[in-house]
């Protein structure tokens, strides 16, 4: 039932959260340690910067991973048919109106964020728009209405930015110490070593997560997503059609970044993923089209 | 004794629980309700600028522009349930035709006041049939919860009845006129 999924998703992005704060307070301990001002100042540190993280990841999570990828929220008048499409599927699923963002992209994709319902931001690529027809758009829609609906998003939003913040950190760390550490090294200070290494413990850690992220977007829960979306358009063959037309046009997308891609309603072809995170679209096209066999 | 008082707020609690799960849902029917009453209104708002941003292109089919004008009005001031579910079909099938013709405009095709009102009846229309979907829906969970053992027993009690669906008549949509028109 849905309810089992929102409280799995729940406890999920809790455990996650801790997790990730215990390794964040344990590396700093050790950074504290090495680089000599003390593990007890190392602890104090780690658990604020984690502190900060977490928040970070819990309130701001969907509005960072939107400026990531440059999406502008979508203005009615420009974008008619999106915003109303939008509205049905709120009123056909009962839940409240999400924010609509558009991302000017010419890949045809789309993904939902936020931490519940009430904070959900559905983001769509300009080039579903110029792709799909009205009953298309509504099937990918009802797909991501259902992943608020599921609070899939939570998870999946927590993961990314935490991801992200990763990616970014141990970049940081290993250019500083390329840097930084040689020149400490003329000075025969051995030190500059210990940077280095948080930068490779960082490096091992992102898989780590990326793998928790393919936990967190598993097939079951595209395939979920897609049975629910269609009860909710009534419609399976809008998706399906989607689906088909997507998966022909091959567009690559010049927006992304490793740390959403697993977000969106078809895995974008240009951006690698160390696991897969999206089931075969033939698979998905059959099961849907079975549904819409039983219908008519 | 304590156990006695234990069990006693256990039943209690599971009853007001119940009953607070059943005035939720039939506040939900309600608001589902009125929002298709929304939609409706919606479109009664919007086919007179329609009638007005046509009329002077379609000067050979006033016809068919008095029968979206007649059928809105039918809709408006129909009286009962089965009433409005004939006007309200009368007036979707008036619409499809008039759209129809529109097609043949080349002028209005192109007319982009036509083009944005054909998309706000468009999506009114979609709204409407979608909130009823959901009204339907919501009256499922709501009768399903007041049926089922034990809650049949509060809602007994309390007085929930259970709520109509909204159904259409199927001898009134063979009857309605046949235009398919993907609008």
């Amino acid at each position: 039932m849905v309810y089992d999924e929102i409280a799995r998703n729940r406890t999920k992005s809790f455990w996650l959260i801790v997790l990730f704060s215990i390794f964040v307070i344990w590396a700093c301990y050790y950074i504290g340690i090495a680089s000599g001002i003390g593990g007890g100042p190392g602890i104090f540190l780690g658990f604020f910067i984690s502190l900060i993280m977490s928040l970070l990841s819990y309130y701001s999570g969907s509005s960072l991973l939107l400026t990531s990828v440059g999406a502008r929220e979508a203005d009615p008048n420009q974008y008619p048919e999106l915003v109303h499409v939008v509205e049905e599927m709120k009123l056909s699923s009962g839940l409240p109106m999400p924010k609509v963002y558009v991302i000017p992209d010419p890949s045809p994709n789309a993904f939902a964020t936020g931490r519940d319902p009430d904070h959900a931001v559905l983001a769509v690529n300009e080039g579903l728009l110029n792709l799909l027809n009205r009953e298309e758009l509504q099937g990918v829609i009802a797909h991501e209405m259902s992943h608020i609906k599921n609070r899939d998003i939570l998870y999946a939003t927590v993961v990314a930015v935490l991801l992200g913040m990763l990616i970014l950190l141990s970049r940081f760390f290993t250019r500083f110490s390329l840097f930084g550490g040689g020149r400490r090294r003329s000075d025969d200070n051995g030190g500059g070593g210990w940077l280095f290494l948080v930068g490779i413990a960082l490096a091992i850690l992102a898989p780590i997560l990326g793998q928790l992220i393919q936990m967190a977007i598993s097939r079951q829960r595209e395939y979920l997503a897609d049975a629910s979306g269609a009860l909710i358009s009534r419609n399976p063959i809008g998706l399906a059609n989607a689906l088909r037309k997507i998966a022909n046009v091959q567009i690559p997308s010049n927006t992304t970044n490793g740390a959403v891609a697993p977000l969106y309603f078809m895995k974008p072809i240009n951006v690698r993923t160390l696991f897969s995170t999206h089931p075969p679209i033939e698979e998905r096209i059959s099961r849907l089209e079975q549904m819409g066999y039983v219908k008519g | 004794m304590w156990i006695g008082i234990g069990v006693l707020a256990v039943i209690a609690l599971f009853f007001l629980s119940q009953y607070n799960n059943f005035v939720v849902l039939r506040n939900r029917i309600q608001n589902a309700w009125a929002q298709i009453n929304v939609e409706l209104k919606r479109r009664y708002d919007l086919i007179p600028n329609l009638v007005e941003a046509v009329k002077g292109y379609m000067k050979f089919e006033k016809e068919l522009l008095e029968n979206v004008t007649k059928a809105r009005a039918d809709a408006m001031n129909a009286k009962g349930p089965a009433e409005a579910g004939v006007a309200e079909n009368n007036l979707t099938a008036s619409l499809r035709s008039v759209f129809a013709v529109v097609e043949n405009y080349p002028e209005l095709k192109a007319d982009e006041n036509v083009l944005k009102l054909q998309e706000e009846l468009t999506t009114t229309e979609n709204k409407i049939a979608f909130s009823r979907q959901f009204y339907n829906d919501i009256v499922m969970r709501y009768n399903q919860a007041i049926q089922i053992f034990p809650g049949n027993i509060i809602a007994m009690i309390f007085g929930f009845k259970k709520e109509e669906y909204f159904q259409v008549d199927l001898e009134t949509v063979k009857d309605a006129p046949k235009v398919n028109l993907g609008l």
